[in-house]
This record gives C-alpha cells, structure tokens and sequence, in this order.
C-alpha cells in the first residue's frame, strides 16, 4: 500500500538513532585529535631528504642531480647545485666528494604525494614522510619547506617504513660492497694487466 | 503560587509593567512587551534547533553530530553565529542590490508576522484576531515574494532557478496547506486561532476529546497538514529550491555572512511558525494532554508539542531522499489535493452527524476508500523492486 516504505525508511533510521546510543559499534567515527588511527606502513604524505649520521647538513645523501626536480609532475622542488663539492659524509658514494645542494625547497601546497620524487631518486636520497598535520597560519613562507625542514635521519625513515626502509638499506650496502670490492679488483689487476680491467669497468657500468 | 498563577505569570507580569509606565506610552509599551519576547524566544529556539537536528541528523546516520564546542557540543549554534557575522558580505556586480539586500530582510520579517496569531499559550497571543488564520496565510505567501525577490535580485542561473522551482511548489502546496485547515474551520466555526483552541477543549476522561486530531477528518487534516508544511517550508524531501547537490543552495547562492544566516533563520522561523499553527489547529493549542497533567503551565504544553512536530520533521528528513519537480507536482495535485478535499467532506459529514461510534466510523469510510484508491490508481499497477545496480556490482 501507499506509504508503507516511508514507514519502513522511519523505522530504519529510528533504529539508527536509538541504536547509535545503546551500541559503540555503530558509531564508526574516530574522534579525530583525541583518537587516533594507526597509519598503515605505506601510507605517505611528503617527501623528505634523508641523511646519514648525525648531522643533517653535511649527511644528506642528495647531489643535486636535479632528477626529481625535472619529474616532478607539479613542479614543486626547487634545486639549486653547489659550486664547490662536499666530502662523501655518508659513506655510500666511495668516498669522492659530491656536488650537494645548496638550496632544495619542496612546496608543501603544490606538492601532490604522488612519491615519483622517491621513485626516479638514483641515490635513495628522498622518501615519503607520514607525517600529515602540515598546515601553518603562514601561507606564504610556512608552506615552502627548505631543505632544513625537509632533512630526516635514516633511523626516522627505518622507523616509520621499515620494509622499505630495509630493502633501501639493503641496496646501499650492496652498492657499497659493490664500489668497495672494484678498487680491490682494480689493484689486483693492475699490475699484470690494466687495459682489461678498463673494459671490464665499462662493461660493469 | 497556585498553578494558575505560573501559567498566566508572564501575562500578569506584563500587565504590570504596562501599568508602571505613564498614560500616554501605555499602548506602545503594551505592544513592544508582546512583540519583544517572541522576537527573543522564536530565535533562541532556532539556535537550539539546529544544533539538536545536526546531532539527530548525526544519530540517524549513526555518527556523533557537533560535539566539540562547549559541552556536548551545545554552544556549536554560538560559533556559527560568529563566523556567519565577521564573513564577508559578498554582493554580486550584476545584482539588483537593493532586492538583493531586502530579500532576507522580508523573509524574517514576513515569518515573525506570522507568530502573531499563535497563541503559545492561555491568554498569550499577540493579535488576537477574528481572521486570524487568513492573516497566517497572507503573510505566509509573502515569503514567496522574498523567495523570489532572492532568487531575481541575485542575477544568478542557479538562484533564479532555485527561486522558480520554490515558487511553484510553495503555490502548489499552499492549496492543500489551506484546504486541510478549511476542514477545522468549518467544525470550530471560527477563523480566530483562539476561538479553534477553546473548541478543542476539555477532556472525557482524562482523555483530551476534542482534539480535532483525534477524529478521522482531522487524523486524515493533519497528516496532509503536516506535508503540505513540509514542502512550504522547503524542508526535505521537498528541498528542490535548495537541492545543493544539484543548484548549490538555490535562491541564496549568491548570498553569504549574515544574510546567509538570515535566510536560515527565516526559514527555520517559518517552519516554527506553521508548526505552531498544526499544533493550534490539531493539537488542542496550548491545552495538556491529559487533564491530570493540567498543573504544567500552558506554554510548556505549546513548547512541548511544538518540538514534537519539529522532531517529526528533522526524522523526515533523515529518512527521505529529495523528490523530483515531476513527483513533486505529480504528489501535490495528483494526491493531496483530492485527499484534501475528501477531507472538507468527511469533515462536512461529522458536522451533521450525531456523535458516537457510527459517526466515527462513517466519517473515516471515504478518507480510507479515497486512500486506498489513489495509492492503486497512482501505482498504475507498478510494482516497487529491489533496484539492481548493474555496473556497480
Ligand atoms: S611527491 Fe610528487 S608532487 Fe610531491 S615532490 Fe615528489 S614528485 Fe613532486
Ligand atoms: S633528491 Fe635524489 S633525485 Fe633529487 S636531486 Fe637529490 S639525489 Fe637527485
């Protein structure tokens, strides 16, 4: 008859709003500030530059190669190269001394959280931060981040994604195996022969 | 105090105060003491309203509502207030700013005219008038004009659309809204609000009688009644003039700050106001429900029923989707308006009748008949599925 589903729609929601009240499982609402969620391993906000060691200047593993720069799809990290060359502080680049940015500013309004920054980064010099309350009453200079703001250590990255983080160690330390086995090779060889273990080498590379 | 003494305590009140004042000021003394207190109370009770509905929506759809200003979120209607007046007053370039400017003014105003023929309680009624119920009317299609003047003055698509869209159906459902109402002015014999009240009094029993809800016609009067005052105070599922989801709010698209809040405020104020009148008009006034419970001052009774009839329309609208224009006319001309009418004739037949069972019973027949009729006839012999989502599945 006429009017039986408005009553049937009446009923529903009245069961709702008394059930609401007798019932928590009903209520899915996470009382924000108050309560919390744990953040799944991947979720990711906003990138940020890891360094190694203690000292966030001098650690940081970026060489301004200006990669995430040019794809970035929003265009929002500004690069600009050092002059001079800083010594290899972290360890992972053999020892020679890198170019090293002398200004890397990420714009936190324009930047999207796509993560391509991460994933064209040759050097596992940036990674995804979960850190998502970034909003500031200064909409004009609060919101580009230098790269001071930006610099997190390695143990920051392990805490927060430790898979990746692992497999991003993992990485390095082989490079570095890598890098520290061809001076050996190289010094081994040299003496007999050294025009093979120039061919060798571009064929490694 | 006697019982009798707390539920004419403003009335006395006011006589006093009318009496300290000098000879000559008297009379306008006597009208801003009337006026003064409903222009403070009606508000009020907008600002409690909203954030009650916003909780209720809330529990309806099983979430907390506002909950972080003051306790329990009560004070949320106080933080709303501040925001709508510190906003900036936007006009649009293109506007008529001058119909731009008064079409909030006029909705407000309009809808607090209307509060001065409701009695909200023994003796407290503003303008007890003879035609009280055609002046209620008269002031309630006024609204439109505002509506209208909104929606033209804005120089906007979208409010002028929504402003069309509330002008049809607030014409459409007015005839219904009117002719359900006729139904209680042919038994009270009376168009005075008050007059109608005093016919609905006394008890059989403790049984409030004389209700005029408690008959079949009236029964039948106020569900219409009701519906009809759902669509003129544009609430869901009648919201078309509003529908945000399809015009962005309509007629006050273009408005924002205050006169944003003032349209709010109208429209909360009219569905108050047509509340009141459903309860004056069906529910026995300010009378208690039960004649032990007449101890409990008047006012409180009016105020209690009132929110009741609010109540009814916030679970509405927690419940119901927006019509379309085509249902929505379909609805108001197709089923109310000849439900209505049947309504007027029962009502016609229970005037002539002698009281008792049979007459109870003879006057409900055509209502039913007509009910059960329409619902077929309109159906057109369609069935109602379980809608199946192709794609989405
Ligand atoms: S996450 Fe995407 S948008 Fe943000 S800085 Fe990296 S590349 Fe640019
Ligand atoms: S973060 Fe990585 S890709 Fe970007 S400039 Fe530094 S080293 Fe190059």
């Amino acid at each position: 008859m006429l009017g039986i589903g408005i009553i049937q729609g009446l009923v529903e929601t009245a069961r709702n709003f008394f059930g609401s009240y007798t019932s928590k499982q009903r209520l899915t609402t996470v009382q924000f500030p108050d309560e919390r969620l744990i953040q799944p391993e991947a979720a990711r906000v906003f990138p940020f530059l890891v360094y190694d060691t203690d000292d966030w200047e001098k650690g940081l593993r970026c060489v301004a190669c200006k990669i995430c720069e040019v794809e970035c799809p929003p265009q929002c990290i500004s690069i600009t190269k050092s002059a001079d060359k800083k010594p290899d502080y972290s360890g992972i680049y053999s020892g020679k001394p890198q170019f090293y940015p002398e200004k890397f500013d990420i714009d936190v309004s324009v930047c999207m959280s796509c993560q391509i920054c991460v994933e064209v980064c040759p050097f596992e010099a940036i990674k995804m931060d979960n850190a998502f309350e970034l909003s500031t009453d200064d909409r004009f200079g609060g919101l580009m981040w230098d790269k001071q703001r930006l610099a997190m250590p390695n143990s920051h990255y392990q805490a927060i994604h430790p898979t990746d983080a692992a497999e991003s160690d993992a990485a390095l330390a082989e490079k570095k195996a890598k890098a520290e086995a061809k001076p050996a090779a190289a010094a081994a060889a040299a003496p007999a022969k050294p025009a093979p273990e120039k061919a060798g080498a571009a064929t490694e590379r | 105090m006697t019982t009798q003494a707390v539920d004419q305590i403003f009335v006395t009140i006011k006589h006093w105060l009318v009496l300290q004042s000098p000879a000559v000021i008297q009379p306008a003394v006597s009208v801003l003491l009337s006026v003064l207190p409903l222009l403070i109370i009606f508000p009020s009770l907008f600002a409690v309203t909203t954030v009650l509905e916003r909780k209720g929506l809330g529990r309806m759809q099983n979430r907390y509502g506002p909950n972080r200003v003051g306790p329990y979120g009560f004070l949320q209607p106080l933080a709303d207030g501040i925001k709508a007046l510190i906003k900036e007053d936007i006009v649009p370039v293109g506007a008529d700013k001058l119909v731009h400017f008064l079409a909030p003014l006029l909705l407000v105003m309009t809808a607090f005219l209307e509060y001065a023929v409701i009695p909200v309680g023994r003796n407290m009624v503003v303008a007890d008038m003879d035609s009280a119920l055609v002046f209620f009317f008269a002031a309630g299609a006024a609204m439109e004009v505002s509506i209208f003047m909104a929606g033209w003055g804005s120089r906007n698509k979208y409010s002028m659309l929504g402003a069309m869209r509330a002008v049809a159906q607030m014409i459409s459902y007015e005839a219904p809204l009117i002719l359900s109402s006729i139904a209680v002015v042919m038994i009270a014999g009376s168009l005075s609000t008050t007059t109608i009240v005093e016919r609905q009094a006394g008890y059989w029993g403790v049984w409030p009688y004389h209700w005029y809800v408690f008959t079949p016609w009236g029964m039948a009067g106020f569900v219409l009644f009701m519906i009809a005052a759902t669509a003129e105070s544009n609430r869901s599922p009648f919201d078309l003039p509003e529908g945000e989801s399809e015009i962005i709010a309509g007629y006050f698209t273009e408005y924002s700050g205050f006169k944003f809040a003032l349209f709010f405020l109208g429209e909360y104020l009219g569905m108050f106001a047509i509340s009141g009148l459903a309860v004056t008009l069906f529910l026995g006034g300010w009378a208690a429900p039960l004649s032990f419970l007449t101890f409990i001052p008047s006012w409180i009774w009016f105020f209690a029923k009132l929110m009741t009839l609010i109540a009814g329309f916030i679970w509405i609208r927690g419940t119901l989707p927006r019509l379309r224009m085509d249902q929505l006319m379909n609805f108001a001309w197709k089923f109310m308006l000849p439900m209505t009418l049947v309504v007027i004739f029962s009502a016609g037949i229970w005037r002539f009748m002698p009281s008792g069972i049979v007459r109870w019973v003879v006057c409900a027949i055509p209502i039913v008949l007509l009910y059960w009729l329409l619902g077929r006839a309109l159906m057109g012999g369609r069935k109602l599925e379980k809608r199946t989502y192709r794609f989405a599945e």
